[in-house]
């Protein structure tokens, strides 16, 4: 269990992360959420509490430094290491070369081992920087859109491979991402940030394919008919028909599909 | 002419190489404080390092004969090791040590300036040391910083004259560099030799500044 509860001049939070939950974060950008994974990871100095299964991260006596927390960091520049191959960025962080070798073939990187990443594409270097960051075998995964630069096809892919490791390692996982579909998928709970404090708690039921959004805007011009819902955080616009137009006043609640992005 | 006596670049190297070295070890771990740091202190600390460039050698080097002297408490205390800094080698490597500084620390403060910070976030949560990220990580990848580093503070160290003469004076075969023999050889007016002279050191300046920049190229081309 991972307890956070922070106070930072760019985000206020207090949320629970259970055992072997897979959390997704969602808000605009400048909400904090990145500021949120820097602050678990103890890279931002920040007042209050972090305690993982009874060990005190953070408290107002100490702050463990980066070194001595068991995380494993996606970053949205994915901080890989310049000077080293694909193999030795993965070598750098776990001798365990079996586990290596696994990863590699997860992410689809095996024939790119000896390439250095300034040859890599974006979408490749994701992938390098996931394989790396559960090669250590943390006990929280921290990911700051760790897919968004892979093709629909990759990103499936390991959008399962992320799910297999999470129950794999017992993992507390902590997504930011910004597909709906890939956090319904994912994700059992989704927190959303707006304006740096917590503003929605969600649990997803993995059966259901819709999920609730606020009617915040209607409008109409002759035969086109739009309502703007807010939905985890996001206004989406959505042209509907004129029954559904009709039946839904501003603040009522509406079934999104899921795999509406 | 006499035939050419190559003691004063003897000493001109060996002069610059301990310099290079010691300024090494000594700049590295403030450069990399300075980039990371974000203490009231930085641009203090930053403008007294930087002194050296805009000081007149003649100033820095009146200082540090009077700093080393024996009327000083500083030279006094030296005295009382029995360490004597006035007109020796080792007085010529402090001083150049002073006067050199800042020719190590920026190149190396500005390369780890330029670093993508999450590779060292990254092997900090890789549970790697600052020892073990600095030079595993952090130099490696700052090599064009730290080879125009080094090179610049030897080349630099090779071409100091009012600081060396001034502390070192000329003693031949311990304090008389390649630079004062030069101004020796002008102030007897043999020309010939402080020609001969005055080429090495050009054909030499021009060789360490031509290895950075084709390395500086190689680096930034390389895939």
């Amino acid at each position: 269990m991972l307890k956070v509860d922070i106070e930072h001049e760019n985000l206020e939070f207090n949320f629970t992360f259970n055992s072997n939950e897979l959390v997704a974060v969602v808000g605009d950008s400048g909400s904090g959420k990145t500021t949120l994974l820097r602050v678990i990871a103890g890279l931002e100095e920040v007042n209050g509490e972090i305690v993982l299964d009874g060990e005190h991260w953070l408290n107002n006596k100490r702050s463990l430094s980066p070194q001595k927390r068991s995380v494993g960091f996606v970053m949205q520049d994915y901080g890989l290491f310049e000077n080293m191959s694909v193999l030795e960025n993965l070598l750098f962080v776990s001798n365990d070369i079996e586990l290596v070798k696994r990863l590699l073939t997860i992410v689809d990187l095996q024939n790119l081992q000896n390439r250095y990443p300034n040859s890599l594409s974006g979408g490749q270097k994701q992938r390098v920087a996931l394989a790396r960051a559960i090669v250590a075998k943390p006990k929280v995964l921290l990911l700051d859109e760790p897919l968004s630069a892979l093709d629909s096809k990759m990103r499936k892919r390991l959008q399962e491979y992320i799910l297999i490791l999470h129950k794999e390692f017992h993992l507390i996982t902590i997504l930011v991402s910004h597909d709906l579909k890939e956090v319904q998928k994912l994700a059992s709970r989704v927190v959303t940030i707006d304006s740096a404090r917590i503003k929605d708690i969600l649990k997803i039921n993995k059966e259901e394919s819709l999920i609730k959004g606020k009617v915040v805007d209607k409008s109409s011009n002759g035969n086109s008919y739009t309502l703007a819902v807010e939905l985890l955080g996001d206004i989406k616009i959505f042209s509907v028909k004129e029954d559904i137009f009709n039946k839904y006043s501003l603040n009522d609640y509406i079934d999104i599909d899921w795999s509406i992005r | 002419m006499n035939s050419i006596d190559f003691t004063p670049f003897l000493i001109s190297f060996k002069l610059a190489t301990t310099t290079t070295a010691v300024l090494f070890i000594v700049a590295l771990p403030l450069a990399w404080w300075l980039s990371r740091t974000k203490s009231k202190f930085k641009p203090f600390i930053e403008a007294v390092a930087a002194m050296p460039i805009v000081l007149p050698p003649s100033v820095l080097g009146f200082y540090l004969l009077v700093l080393f002297s024996k009327n000083s408490l500083f030279g006094e205390f030296l005295s009382s090791l029995n360490i004597e800094l006035l007109f020796s080698f080792s007085g010529l490597v402090v001083a150049s040590i002073i006067y050199s500084f800042p020719f190590m620390l920026q190149p190396l403060q500005s390369g780890f300036e330029s670093l993508n910070k999450g590779m060292i976030e990254q092997s900090f949560l890789a549970k790697k040391s600052t020892f073990i990220t600095l030079f595993k990580v952090a130099l490696p990848n700052i090599k064009p910083s730290l080879i125009a580093a080094l090179i610049i503070t030897f080349a630099h160290t090779v071409g100091e004259f009012g600081v060396v003469l001034m502390v070192g004076g000329s003693i031949p075969e311990q304090t008389k560099v390649a630079s004062v023999a030069i101004y020796e050889m002008v102030e007897i007016m043999d020309y010939k030799s402080a020609h001969i002279y005055s080429l090495i050191m050009l054909l030499g300046s021009f060789i360490v500044l031509l290895l950075v920049y084709i390395f500086n190229r190689k680096s930034k081309f390389r895939v």
